[in-house]
């Protein structure tokens, strides 16, 4: 295309895009830099997942009182903690875009695997801040006793990346609904029960005396992460589409 | 050598017919003129143009020399302003500017966002945040944000909304630049902004 210079000290015809795996890297680094400075400012998300986390685990705590838990409960009720929290706060990465109006900034400026990718390791961010705020309280609280720490830790991020892939997919799906906090809840439910299942799974036998299990939830979990996160790349041309 | 052809474009929501049978053509150089009264269509139509919304029938074509761009390659040569172009109030305008650049594939330095603020007549605002700037000044960042990628096709939608003379004179000289550079689709329903065109497309006719 001929180019001529002007008097806004440009050039005519689109600048040349940087391209390449590198590239992408960096427009994904540019969106999750720009909604963590946004919920850093606004606290939009962080407050509500935290906030719920808390008040949650003590009224749990209060409930059991003296009564001893089974790690069977213990686990349970540290995944139902996990994914309520995670309710009232993954949503709002595209919830925010649709109210304030910017998604159609968005979309005309970022490829679609851009926003995706770079939503999708906000709400992993999101989930570990709120994980180092639930399993510090649970252990206080509930009484929490691990017996296996990797194993712990293992099943949390692999359970928090394939949470972190189904809510944010699914946010995309409900940003333009009426009832998006409703319609988030019941459509992540079924989604995510099977990754809940498996999480509390893993999670019991990282609480019991059963060194060297577990290795059956960690393959279910990372095949669920990958899973998800991959349909999700395909997908979100659709969702993020019109 | 750029054009854009709209083809037999139709769009209806649900049951409700929004327009039917357009046809128009602009080339590099060219203006074409969008006007018809409130609920016509112009905003959809150039929403189409984005690519932001799909026509019910008929087709847009935008072709760089003999290469028909697609709708992804057309987001890289157009530029967007209108009232659905909103800017994160939470961010400053020079966090604002450097977050688009980013995910444009662009890297622009800092002082090419100074310079670009400058030339939209917001020279020494682009450390408050959004949410402090006036109507008239959201509406100069939007077409910082439009122009910084220097898209060869533009598309305004009420292009003068909120925007005092000094920003009228800035609009001016956009299309100036625009129409010797690239070429421009606007939307209105000012007597005046109808000049700018030298084609007028009219809708609900």
């Amino acid at each position: 295309m001929e180019t001529r210079s002007s008097a806004w000290g440009r050039e005519a015809g689109p600048q040349a895009r940087a391209s390449g795996f590198t590239a992408w890297l960096g427009e994904v680094w540019a969106v999750f830099v720009k909604d963590l400075r946004s919920e850093l400012r606004t606290k939009y998300a962080l407050n509500a997942i935290v906030m719920f986390a808390v008040v949650t685990l003590t009224a749990v705590s209060f409930a059991i009182g003296q009564f001893r838990v089974s790690t069977d409960i213990l686990a349970a009720l540290f995944w139902i903690v996990i994914f309520f929290a995670a309710m009232s706060g993954l949503g709002r990465v595209f919830i925010k875009e649709e109210e304030a109006g910017t998604v159609t900034t968005l979309r005309l400026a970022a490829s679609p695997s851009v926003v995706y990718a770079g939503k999708l390791l906000f709400n992993v961010v999101l989930l570990a801040l709120l994980e180092a705020v639930v399993v510090p309280l649970f252990i206080v609280l509930m009484g929490l006793a691990v017996a296996d720490w990797g194993l712990f830790l293992a099943i949390l991020v692999l359970g928090s990346l394939g949470l972190a892939g189904a809510t944010t997919i699914i946010a995309a799906i409900i940003a333009k609904a009426a009832a998006k906090g409703e319609l988030f809840a019941v459509l992540s439910f079924p989604i995510l029960l099977p990754l809940l299942v498996t999480a509390m799974g893993g999670t019991r036998l990282a609480l019991g005396e059963t060194l060297g299990l577990g290795g059956g939830e960690l393959r279910l979990l990372i095949s669920y992460a990958v899973v998800m996160i991959a349909a999700s790349f395909m997908l979100f041309d659709f969702v993020w589409g019109e | 050598m750029l054009s854009v052809e709209i083809r037999d474009l139709a769009k209806s929501y649900s049951r409700r017919l929004i327009f039917k049978d357009l046809t128009a053509s602009v080339a590099s150089g060219g203006a074409l003129v969008v006007t018809g009264p409130n609920g016509s269509g112009k905003t959809t139509l150039l929403r189409i143009l984005a690519g932001l919304v799909r026509p019910s029938s008929g087709m847009v074509t935008m072709t760089v020399g003999e290469a028909r761009l697609s709708p992804l390659e057309a987001r890289t040569h157009l530029g967007f302003v209108g009232p659905d172009i909103a800017l994160y109030h939470e961010l400053t305008a020079l966090e604002n500017l450097a977050f688009f650049a980013r995910v444009r594939g662009l890297a622009l330095t800092k002082g090419e966002l100074l310079a670009l603020l400058e030339q939209v007549g917001l020279a020494g605002r682009g450390d408050d945040r959004v949410s402090a700037y006036s109507s008239g000044m959201r509406q100069r960042l939007r077409y910082a944000y439009a122009l910084m990628h220097r898209p060869p096709i533009l598309l305004l939608d009420e292009p003068s909304m909120n925007l005092d003379e000094a920003g009228i004179a800035m609009l001016r000289q956009v299309i100036a630049e625009q129409r010797r550079d690239g070429l421009l689709i606007l939307a209105t329903n000012d007597p005046e902004e109808v000049t700018y065109g030298d084609q007028v497309l009219r809708l609900g006719a």
